[in-house]
C-alpha cells in the first residue's frame, strides 16, 4: 500500500463541526432527562445471550468463560433492553441510557454495524404518553412542529393503497414483485412483504411528508410489545417515529407477561431456525426478572447517529460518525 | 463461477441477472424496523442499456459475469463484421457485430484505440477514447477574418459524424472532437 493511502484512512469521515454538534446534542439528552428525573445507568454491551428476534443477527465475541457462564464466547448486545428491564424489575424507576449497539450485516447510507441508541424506560406510561415524550425530546432538538400519529393501517391505506391487514399474502407478493422480480416475491411471508412495500412504497412517501409517528403495528410484528384486539383486529402497541423519511426510533408498551415472552422467544426460533440461522437461547435472566415482575412501562430505542443526521441535513451516517466501520 | 452476495455489491461490478449481464451502478442498504433487510440495487443491463432496479434479500447472491474491458486497435470492416485486434502483442482478433458498434460507428477509424468489452470472449459493446481525431471531408468554405466567435457551420469527418465548427474550419484539416459530447475541441497541426 502507497503513504497516500494509509493517510487517506486515518482521518475521520466526519467534520469536526458534526462532532461539536454530536457533543451538544448528548448535553441536550442528558439535560432533557435530568430535568424530568430520569435516572442514567450504564448496562453490559457485551453478555452471554444476543437476541432472538429474527432480523436481528447479534455479533458474537470470543472471550474466557467468566465464572457462572454456562458457555465460551458471548454477545455484543443489539440494545441494553434486556438489562433495562432488569433493572425496572429491580425497581430502578424511570431509567435511560445512551448505549452503544451493534448489529451485524448492518451497512449501508444509513447504517452502520455498531451505533449510538438512546433507549428509554417508563413505568406506568403507555404507549400515547411516551409518544408525547418522544416528541417533546425530539421536537426540541430538531426545532420541528410535533408529529402527527397515523396508524399502520393507515399508512398503508395512504401511502401503498391497500389494507395490510385484510390483504392476502398473494396480493401482497403480486404488489412486491414489481420491486424484487418474481421468484424472490414468491418466497416472501406475509411480514416480510409489509416490510419490501413500508421500505419501498410508504417511507420514501414519507419523505415529503410531516414527522409522521407509526402505530398500532400488526401483531405479527410485535417484537416485545403488548398486543390487543380492535375492531376485531390485532394490533400491537408499538410506534416508530419517521421524520423526513428516516425511520428514528421503535417503541413498545412493553410486554411484561413471562409466558408470553417465553412464547415469542420460541416462535423467534422457529422462525430463526426456518431462515437458516443459528437459534438464540432465550435469556434465563430476563425471564426470571419477567416472572419476579416488571412494572408496566413503555420504552422506547432512538438512533441518535440519525438524530444527529436530521439535526445537520446530513444524508449519509459517515457523515456524522467519526469512524465509520470502513475506518474503524 | 464465482458469485457475490449483496454485502459485496459495489459500483462497477458486473453480475448476471435474469441470464443478462449487467453492470451494478448503486447499491442501498434498508430495513424497515425490526424486519427483514433488503437491498435495493440499481444495475445496468449491458446488451439493453437498460438501467434496471431490483431489490435482493441481504445476502443473497447473484453469479459473476464474465464481463471484462480490453483495448483494442480498430482494424476493418467486411461489411457484416468490425475486427479489432487485441494491444498486448498477442495479435488476436475479434469480430464485433453491428449492434456492439452501433453507438461508436460515427468515431471509428482504423489503427485508433478502442475499449472493447468482452462477455463470454465475445465483444458486447465498443466505446471510443474520449477524444478522437478526424478529418473534415465536407463543409462550407472557410472565410477570411472569421474568428472564434464567429458563430458555427457544420462540418462532415472522414467517419460520417457531423460537427458544429467555427467558421473558419476547412475541408481537409484535422480536428479533435470530445466522444462524450460529440463537440469541436481544436484544430490539429499537422
Amino acid at each position: 500500500m502507497s503513504s497516500a493511502d494509509d493517510s487517506a484512512d486515518w482521518r475521520p469521515s466526519a467534520s469536526l463541526e458534526s462532532l461539536k454538534s454530536r457533543a451538544m446534542q448528548l448535553a441536550y439528552v442528558r439535560g432533557f432527562f435530568a430535568d424530568r428525573a430520569v435516572l442514567e445507568v450504564e448496562t453490559p454491551v457485551l453478555a452471554r445471550c444476543g437476541v432472538t428476534e429474527p432480523n436481528l443477527d447479534s455479533i458474537g465475541a470470543s472471550l474466557t468463560a467468566p465464572p457462572g457462564w454456562e458457555s465460551v464466547g458471548g454477545w455484543l448486545q443489539t440494545s441494553p433492553e434486556y438489562h433495562m428491564k432488569r433493572l425496572l424489575a429491580a425497581g430502578s424507576g424511570p431509567v435511560f441510557q445512551v448505549a452503544r449497539a451493534f448489529r451485524d450485516g448492518e451497512w449501508g447510507g444509513r447504517h452502520n454495524p455498531e451505533f449510538s441508541l438512546l433507549e428509554w424506560y417508563r413505568p406506568g406510561f403507555d404507549d400515547e404518553q411516551l409518544m408525547t415524550e418522544v416528541a417533546d425530546l425530539v421536537c426540541g432538538w430538531l426545532d420541528l412542529p410535533r408529529p402527527r400519529r397515523l396508524s399502520y393501517r393507515r399508512c398503508f391505506l395512504d401511502y401503498a393503497g391497500l389494507d395490510p391487514f385484510t390483504a392476502t399474502r398473494g396480493e401482497l407478493a403480486a404488489r412486491c414483485e414489481h420491486w424484487v422480480g418474481q421468484s424472490l416475491a414468491s418466497e416472501l411471508d406475509r411480514d416480510d412483504c409489509l416490510d419490501v412495500l413500508m421500505s419501498h412504497e410508504v417511507e420514501p412517501a414519507l419523505q415529503s411528508e410531516p414527522a409522521t409517528f407509526i402505530c398500532h403495528y400488526p401483531g405479527s410484528q410485535a417484537a416485545l410489545a403488548r398486543t390487543s384486539v380492535k375492531d376485531g383486529i390485532t394490533i400491537a402497541h408499538r410506534f416508530e417515529l419517521y421524520v423526513q423519511g428516516v425511520e428514528l426510533c421503535n417503541g413498545y408498551w412493553e410486554l411484561t407477561e413471562v409466558n408470553e415472552q417465553r412464547r415469542r422467544f420460541a416462535a423467534d426460533n422457529q422462525r430463526r431456525e426456518h431462515l437458516g440461522k443459528p437459534v438464540m437461547a432465550p435469556d434465563r435472566q430476563l425471564l426470571a426478572a419477567l416472572a419476579s415482575g416488571l412494572p408496566a412501562c413503555a420504552g422506547v430505542a432512538l438512533g441518535l447517529d440519525r438524530l444527529l443526521m436530521l439535526k445537520l441535513a446530513k444524508t449519509r451516517i459517515s457523515e456524522v460518525v467519526a469512524f465509520p466501520i470502513d475506518r474503524a | 463461477m464465482a458469485s457475490y452476495s449483496t454485502n459485496e455489491f459495489r459500483s462497477g461490478l458486473k453480475v448476471l441477472l435474469d441470464g443478462d449481464p449487467c453492470a451494478i451502478l448503486e447499491n442501498e442498504f434498508v430495513k424497515p424496523g425490526k424486519g427483514q433487510a433488503f437491498n435495493r440495487v440499481k444495475l445496468r443491463n449491458l446488451i439493453s442499456n437498460r438501467v434496471w432496479e431490483r431489490t435482493f434479500k441481504s445476502g443473497d447472491s447473484l453469479e459473476a459475469a464474465d464481463v471484462m474491458d480490453q483495448d483494442m486497435e480498430y482494424l476493418y470492416t467486411d461489411g457484416e463484421f468490425w475486427h479489432f485486434m487485441l494491444t498486448d502483442g498477442s495479435f488476436e482478433q475479434y469480430p464485433a457485430d453491428a449492434n456492439a458498434v452501433a453507438d461508436v460507428l460515427k468515431w471509428l477509424k482504423e489503427q485508433d484505440v478502442y475499449t472493447v468489452t468482452l462477455y463470454n470472449g465475445t465483444p458486447l459493446s465498443v466505446s471510443p477514447p474520449n477524444f478522437v481525431e478526424l478529418e473534415v471531408v465536407d463543409t462550407d468554405p472557410g472565410m477570411k477574418g472569421d474568428t472564434a466567435q464567429g458563430g458555427t457551420k457544420p462540418a462532415t469527418l472522414s467517419t460520417g459524424a457531423v460537427v458544429n465548427v467555427p467558421l473558419f474550419i476547412n475541408i481537409g484539416e484535422v480536428l479533435k472532437v470530445d466522444t462524450r459530447s460529440g463537440e469541436y475541441v481544436s484544430r490539429v497541426k499537422s
